[in-house]
């Protein structure tokens, strides 16, 4: 009698367990937009802090030009785990900004951001609008899940004053040229401890991230059959012999002491906007830190540097990634949050305003080119690349970021030494990627 | 034996209802006195336990219902390095956290119920960190600790040695969360501390009288007595360091380099996954990677993993109050 009680209480609990977990899927129709005179309160999360969380509100209330009676209450540092939690929780803002899109795949395959067909379908917005690679990394495999609230592009940085020290009048293009002037600008002090780096090749350290470096030495994280790729990509062998060889030139202990005792990437206390980087990898914000935290510092902007062997095939690319909005699955007001979402991504008075406030690039045609966008010589380097049709963005899978932590985790072995065999490195890196996504059955 | 058979003749004796009755109603006194306990202990423990196993055989991302998947979350562990590695790592943790913990604790204890003066003061002294929240302590720490700049590295500097580059460095990063939660440990130490003080202080005079100098008061009475706190010390450090999360994510993530605004970083484990803790794993696998199956199936190793633990330290600490008490084999 006792047993069976237990069983039954067991049951009943597996039961509700399972129950708790279940929710269904996105709404499969578009909510209705609100009325005019609709007094609603919008919430938005963003992973925005201090000068851009001030200049992204303003943008989210310029909003209450169309929608008088909506109220935005916009809360930022909310990161990826915030909204994720939010949403599982029962209680997600009506609007989610996501900082990186390395959790689009998930994101969109799990249902936790809504569907968009239905709303797209309904008002057809402009999508060409949109760049195509910014438009790959707000979607999977066909489900649009997320539009883009401006776009990050990512090229080089130079201290012009450290370049002309060393004899340098112009930017390297090459990835031979990069290390050839990451030599000759590096200070070392007579102990040999690195006083100033050329150039910081430590992987997974500030942008040094091996899906930004990956579009400029041709690398691919995909085979022919779909398969992760990257031990059949000569691109992947190419780019780690470059770290390499730069890491080698510093030594791997003088390096890391050097990188330890550096600034935390958003804080002034960075170390290009201390002088004790020469050329580093970084998206165009870094234009609007750079003026407001460290003005003494004289810098330029340039494409990164590619791949001597595939300099003309490869020349102009730029890597794309940014931040991106979703409705969150259990949103209250979802019809309400796809006007929002509408206006940020699409209303172009709002696109240049913000843009020229935090210093992001539009992400629609029409804002590159209006004559209101504020354009100096450093962030022309990145509405270049934002016209010139070669952007690679974000790879997309339903894994998050483990097949960037896949790569990040080898990489840390290469270049400290421990791992020597590339090949063997890149297959076994191979495996732990197409293992998960098999897994994920997504 | 004997106590069975008293009772079945005592049941034989008395009335059947009366005593059926009056059964129950003990029962029922018993149940109610231990409800509050009860409900909490099958809400907050007993539910998500069998939840939890229940999710470990399912693929589950928690916005779509589980999928069952039988056993393929445990056999997918054998063959995931991350999973090996965040074992070791927390094992590491296990064995010289809570070496390191207790004897520090201990000494710290040990050291101020010997003070004359000041005793008032070293203690709140010692005892402030603990009250520090745990984000806080850790950013602390890796300020003085900071390679290039670092107080610390200032004073090794000035007498001619290199200082590590502890969270930056994969031998020196676990260490490092070490020498983070010995600072820390001012819960045990005042625990361990009233411990002392409580040894009766005839025992020290007889034993001084006998000839026996501090070292050896100390080894032959202090520590006997104060055994079962030592041991409750060491079941308190094993399960936090099981349970080691927030020091290691937050050292990793200053020391990437790269944490955003809210001070979360992409890269947990840094540097190259030595702090890549099983809860820190844990909570990568279940609420980044969306796969709350596997997560699952992971927490039940940890339970499992802890179970046998606490067991083992608990016959001991049941053995050693047996001992105490002069029971069998004492």
């Amino acid at each position: 009698m006792r047993k069976t009680l237990l069983l039954s209480v067991a049951a009943a609990l597996s039961l509700t367990a399972c129950a708790a977990g279940g929710g269904g899927n996105a709404n499969s129709g578009a909510a209705a937009a609100p009325g005019k005179d609709d007094k609603i309160t919008l919430t938005v999360w963003s992973n925005y802090s201090d000068r851009e969380y001030e200049e992204v509100t303003k943008a989210l209330n310029s909003f209450k030009k169309k929608y008088p009676n909506i109220e935005i209450k916009h809360e930022g540092s909310q990161d990826d785990d915030k909204i994720t939690a939010g949403i599982r929780s029962g209680n997600p803002p009506d609007v989610a900004m996501s900082f990186t899109t390395d959790n689009i795949g998930s994101f969109c395959s799990t249902g936790a951001f809504q569907e968009l067909k239905p709303y797209i379908d309904r008002d057809k917005p402009a999508l060409d609008q949109i760049n195509e690679a910014v438009r790959g990394y707000t979607e999977y495999k066909g489900n649009r899940c997320a539009l883009p609230m401006l776009t990050d592009i990512y090229g080089l940085y130079f201290n012009t004053d450290m370049l002309s020290a060393a004899g340098l009048s112009k930017p390297p293009t090459t990835t031979s040229e990069l290390l050839d002037y990451a030599k000759k600008t590096t200070k070392k002090a007579a102990d040999g401890s690195i006083e100033v780096a050329g150039f910081l090749p430590t992987m997974m350290f500030y942008n040094n991230r091996p899906q930004i470096w990956a579009p400029f030495f041709g690398a691919e994280w995909e085979n022919s059959s779909g398969k992760s790729g990257l031990s059949g990509s000569e691109g992947w062998t190419e780019m780690f012999k470059f770290q390499k060889e730069l890491v080698d030139f510093y030594g791997y202990d003088a390096l890391e002491r050097f990188r330890a005792g550096l600034g935390q990437e958003y804080s002034a206390d960075h170390a290009f906007h201390q002088g004790k980087i020469a050329m580093m990898m970084d998206g165009e914000y870094r234009t609007a830190f750079l003026k407001a935290q460290a003005p003494n510092i004289k810098f330029g902007t340039a494409p990164f540097p590619v791949l001597d062997s595939k300099k003309a095939e490869l020349q102009g690319v730029g890597f794309t990634t940014g931040t991106i909005m979703g409705i969150p699955k259990g949103a209250k007001n979802p019809g309400a949050a796809w006007e929002l979402i509408k206006h940020m991504t699409f209303d172009k008075e709002t696109i240049v305003s913000l843009a020229n406030a935090i210093k992001n690039v539009p992400s629609t045609k029409e804002s590159l080119t209006d004559p209101a966008l504020e354009v100096d010589e450093q962030f022309k380097t990145f509405i270049d690349l934002a016209k010139s049709g070669k952007l690679k963005g974000n790879p997309v899978t339903p894994i998050g970021d483990a097949h960037i932590k896949a790569v990040g985790d080898f990489a840390a072995e290469w270049q400290s030494g421990k791992a020597t065999d590339l090949k063997a490195g890149f297959e076994s890196v191979d495996k732990s990627i197409d293992d998960q996504i098999a897994k994920s059955g997504k | 034996m004997t106590a069975t058979l008293e009772r079945v003749d005592v049941r034989r004796a008395a009335p059947a209802k009366g005593r059926s009755r009056a059964r129950a109603r003990n029962r029922f006194t018993v149940l109610a006195f231990m409800a509050p306990a009860l409900i909490g202990f099958i809400l907050f423990f007993g539910y998500p336990l069998i939840a939890t196993v229940i999710f470990s055989f399912t693929k589950y991302d928690l916005i779509n219902p589980p999928e069952f998947v039988g056993l393929k979350n445990y056999t997918f562990m054998w063959g995931d390095k991350l999973f090996w590695q965040s074992i070791q790592n927390t094992m590491w943790f296990v064995v010289v956290l809570t070496i390191a913990r207790t004897v520090f604790a201990l000494g710290v204890a040990s050291v101020i119920a010997r003070l004359k003066s000041g005793v008032g003061l070293i203690r709140t002294l010692c005892y402030l960190p603990s009250l520090a929240p745990p984000v806080a302590a850790t950013l602390v720490f890796f300020m003085v600790l900071r390679p290039n700049g670092g107080p610390v590295d200032g004073l090794l500097d000035m007498i001619g040695v290199q200082s590590p580059l502890w969270f930056s460095d994969p031998s020196w990063a676990k260490p490092g969360v070490t020498a983070i939660m010995m600072w820390v440990c001012g819960d045990l130490m005042i625990i361990m501390l009233a411990a002392i003080l409580d040894v009766p202080q005839d025992q020290y005079e007889a034993a001084e009288i006998d000839g026996a100098g501090p070292i050896r008061r100390w080894w032959h009475i202090t520590l006997p007595t104060i055994s079962p706190v030592l041991l409750f010390g060491v079941v308190n450090s094993v399960i936090l360091a099981l349970q080691l999360f927030t020091q290691a994510v937050v050292a990793g993530s200053a020391a990437t380099g790269s944490a955003d605004p809210t001070g979360s970083t992409k890269n947990l484990g840094f540097p190259q996954n030595s702090l890549l803790t099983f809860p820190t794993f844990l909570y990568q696998t279940g609420f980044r990677y969306f796969d709350m199956g596997y997560a699952a199936a992971m927490a039940t190793v940890l339970f499992v993993i802890s179970f046998a633990v606490t067991i083992v330290l608990v016959n001991k600490m049941r053995k050693n109050s047996t001992a105490e008490e002069g029971g069998p084999g004492a």
